[in-house]
């Protein structure tokens, strides 16, 4: 049977190789394991290089007055209160050093006057805070990422789709894909296996969000047996490109903003005065993706459904030098000259928020050997996460897991592989070759990106929620029957075919989420409920697999030592 | 925006693997804005299923979607379809200089391999991790780089002569102009630039520049700096010497 698939063995195998995937890596071999990472794109291609804006991290380069209290208290605030205050306090304790440490390996940020890290402004953040590299830091902290992770010498498995995990009893065993580019099967046995495959932003059709994030590994995770936590929370960020057609939904830097951009509507209004005085376009992304989408809806939006984004009273060599992918962007893709004239935005699916529970110090979920870190996982962001606070959420969380993954490979014993679970999955992925009738996956992709837009948005309610779960139920009847074309030789559409099997997975599990939590609350805003409930507010909804059955489940919120309650009762200084 | 004159487009796109493969064309119904990406996604979703196309951002910002628009390596989630002539077939092929998996997807590990044999940064012993904008500015130039390898693919080093065995092509020598003018690096690479990466070989045709779709002056500003510290290094012995003598802080 095994001549059917390779098998790579490793102490710790990591699936993803973003942010969060390679500085678990880097970690997990700094402690003498073998490592192995598995990516579904080339090397340097994850999602993390798309990140513009910065990573937060109290450094107080800037603003003196910053520290990580003032961070955590940020953080909370911006969640309303349903992260996990533990990785809050642990994530705005640690930023600091992480950020030194990728310098320290070569990365290049923007300096200061006097030779420092600079930290620009940012949404939901009290000082200035994120440290930049004009508006493509994403690319210096993966470039940073792969090349010392390269040279330290992990073995890198690059497209690859990984399609489940495998399990000796009850913990974690290693993990089954195929490679994308010949189409052949592989078997990767290890001792502790850490998931840091992103989210699940191409389930809706607006999105900032490449092909790649299909929500993998909250599936992979779910189906094995853990929990996932906060579905319901998806993050819209308000500013993604609305024309043209083409170019719907790319991301438009929050830097934009950080560094003085004026939102305004068709009448010339600058309407977050009436939405958020005090912070307004500096207000978290929840309530400024709420701002714009309310504009629109009545009626004063722009030519394109939007609203404009203006930089252009800032000195032109000012925003060519802050923010050069923006001006590169809008020129060449919507011919618009941001040093000249406003942009157009409109709210984009983005982030999520929700994911894999997992423990705060260790980063391992329920399953012995089980880890997941960044987006995949859940806790640090509550019900809103601020901007900024992803890139260092994958550096703090990244190493902790990288860190925890070695120390269980080290007190562990080789798992067993259960081969008949390798056969039957063998035989699914090889199913729809063989179905001789049955539709391709595009329509069905496309028909699941129309619900989640149309119906699991911005703002929700019990009618349009329940609606979408039976469209879903339809979705994965008719991907039940999913017919491919071609020989398994890169072939794309055998590819998405996976994809929309986690996609639908995940898909279903934000929208049973969405419809069971009734109230407003971060990025979760019910028409049919709008104001926070206090008793929402103690609870998280937690998605478990019960006997095959998606089954949801209510867990406490943690409680807080009272040294932090103290903490988040205290103003915060605000300039 | 400007309105497009033509409803449709036919793409000329290349079929087929490492051993065979033709052209095969594609009606493609346009939209304002549209890219080369975006009509290559239109063919995979309504015409093609099995088309092999890399991309991942549709931004400009991964380097994943190259290919050879009409004869012109460009990124193709960059290249708006009205700025080609539409009145005749676009021609999509997949990038020269690397062997075609299939389709538009070509194997480009061997780069991965040259990256592995630049020396990594390392900071000089008892550091101030201080620096002025002026100075990274410079490097930042270099770590633009969203490795899309067009520069690799149009070098005709690599993609007439083929010498990969001796050669790194100009993404590393961009790679290791962000190393060796880092202002904190402590290490000297001319040996490796001289010896493995083959920079000699590069006669400053500035093809690669004209690709470079992040606009790195890759010939004068990388690859001409570090071919004269190799010749300083290595044909110049006074100042070998004194290089020597005083373990001089790098420039």
């Amino acid at each position: 049977m095994t001549s059917r698939y390779e098998v790579h063995e490793h102490d710790v195998l990591i699936i993803g190789a973003g942010g969060a995937g390679l500085r678990a890596a880097i970690e997990a071999l700094s402690q003498g394991v073998r490592v192995g990472i598995v990516c579904k794109s080339l090397l340097g291609k994850a999602h993390t290089v798309m990140a513009e804006g910065g990573i937060a991290a109290a450094m107080a380069n800037v603003d003196t007055s910053d520290d990580w209290r003032a961070h955590f208290r940020d953080t909370m605030r911006g969640g309303k209160f349903l992260n996990n205050w533990r990785m809050a306090q642990l994530h705005a304790q640690e930023a600091p050093e992480r950020v030194r440490e990728l310098e320290q390996w070569g990365a290049l940020f923007d300096r200061t006057e006097d030779g420092n890290i600079l930290q620009r402004a940012f949404g939901g953040h009290t000082f200035k805070r994120l440290c930049h590299v004009g508006d493509r830091t994403g690319l210096e902290m993966i470039r940073t990422l792969q090349d010392r992770g390269v040279h330290l010498g992990i073995d890198v498995y690059m497209e690859c789709t990984i399609t489940r995990l495998l399990k000796d009893g009850n913990r974690v065993a290693g993990a089954f894909g195929y490679w994308r580019e010949q189409g052949r099967f592989v078997v990767f046995r290890a001792k502790s296996v850490v998931i840091c495959t992103g989210g699940i932003g191409k389930a809706w059709k607006i999105t900032s969000n490449s092909w790649e994030y299909t929500g993998d590994g909250m599936a992979l995770a779910y189906e094995a047996g853990a929990d996932l936590m906060d579905m319901e929370f998806v993050q819209f960020h308000p500013t993604g490109m609305v024309w043209p057609p083409g170019v719907q939904g790319i991301l438009v830097t929050e830097a934009v903003r950080g560094e003085g951009g004026i939102l305004r509507n068709k009448n010339g209004e600058r309407f977050m005065e009436r939405y958020d005085p005090k912070k307004l376009e500096l207000s978290t992304r929840d309530v400024v993706a709420r701002s714009i989408y309310t504009e629109v809806r009545e009626n004063r939006g722009t030519e394109h459904g939007g609203a404009y984004l203006d930089i252009s009273h800032k000195p032109a060599d000012y925003v060519k030098r802050k923010l050069p992918s923006m001006y590169h962007q809008f020129l060449e893709l919507a011919d618009v000259d941001i040093t000249r004239e406003p942009m157009e935005v409109g709210p984009t699916c983005h982030y999520m928020m929700g994911g894999i529970r997992v423990d705060a110090e260790t980063a391992q979920t329920s399953i012995p050997g089980l880890f997941a870190a960044g987006e995949a996982a859940v806790g640090l962001h509550g019900a809103n996460r601020l901007g900024g606070n992803s890139l260092s959420d994958l550096l703090v969380f990244g190493r902790r897991a990288g860190l925890a993954a070695a120390e269980h490979a080290r007190g562990t014993e080789t798992p067993t592989i259960d081969y008949s679970h390798i056969d039957e999955s063998v035989q699914q992925m090889l199913a729809p070759f063989e179905r001789l009738d049955g539709e391709g996956p595009y329509a069905i992709h496309s028909d699941l990106q129309t619900t989640m837009q149309g119906l699991v948005g911005i703002f929700r309610c019990e009618e349009d929620l329940r609606r979408a779960l039976s469209e879903i139920e339809t979705l994965k009847e008719r991907a039940a029957r999913v017919h491919v074309e071609g020989s398994r030789l890169f072939n794309p559409g055998w590819h998405l075919v996976w994809d929309l099997h986690s996609m639908l997975t995940i898909a279903e599990a934000v929208t049973r989420s969405a419809l069971a939590r009734r109230e407003s609350r971060g990025a979760h805003s019910r028409i049919d409920y709008p104001a926070l409930d206090d008793a929402w507010g103690k609870k998280h909804n937690v998605v478990v697999r019960n006997a095959g059955t998606m089954t949801l489940v209510e867990a406490p919120v943690l409680e807080m030592p009272d040294d932090l309650k103290q903490l988040l009762a205290e103003d915060s200084g605000a300039k | 925006m400007a309105e497009v004159p033509f409803a449709e487009a036919t793409l000329q796109i290349f079929r087929g693997n490492r051993e065979d493969g033709k052209t095969v064309d594609y009606r493609v119904p346009l939209v304002p804005g549209m890219v080369v990406l975006d009509a290559l996604h239109w063919v995979q979703s309504h015409q093609a299923p099995d088309l092999a196309v890399r991309w991942n951002c549709k931004a400009g910002k991964c380097g994943s979607c190259s290919a050879e628009v009409n004869g012109r390596p460009r990124l193709t989630c960059k290249t708006r379809m009205d700025s080609l002539p539409l009145d005749q077939p676009i021609t999509i092929f997949p990038m020269k200089a690397f062997p075609v998996i299939k389709d538009l997807v070509t194997d480009v590990s061997w780069n991965f391999s040259v990256n592995r044999k630049i020396p990594p940064f390392q900071p000089r012993a008892g550091v101030v991790w201080k620096m002025d904008q002026r100075d990274v500015d410079r490097v930042q130039e270099f770590r633009k780089c969203i490795e899309c390898f067009l520069c690799q693919n149009v070098c005709h080093v690599l993609r007439d002569h083929g010498k990969q065995e001796q050669f790194g092509g100009p993404r590393f020598f961009v790679r290791t102009a962000s190393l060796e003018m880092h202002p904190l690096d402590g290490v000297s690479r001319a040996h490796v630039l001289k010896e493995e990466l083959g920079i000699g070989l590069c006669n400053i045709t500035k093809c690669c520049t004209e690709v470079c779709p992040e606009d790195i002056h890759i010939t004068d500003n990388a690859i001409i700096p570090l071919k004269e510290r190799v010749v300083d290094e290595f044909y110049d012995p006074l100042l070998r010497l004194v290089r020597k003598i005083r373990s001089a802080k790098k420039i």
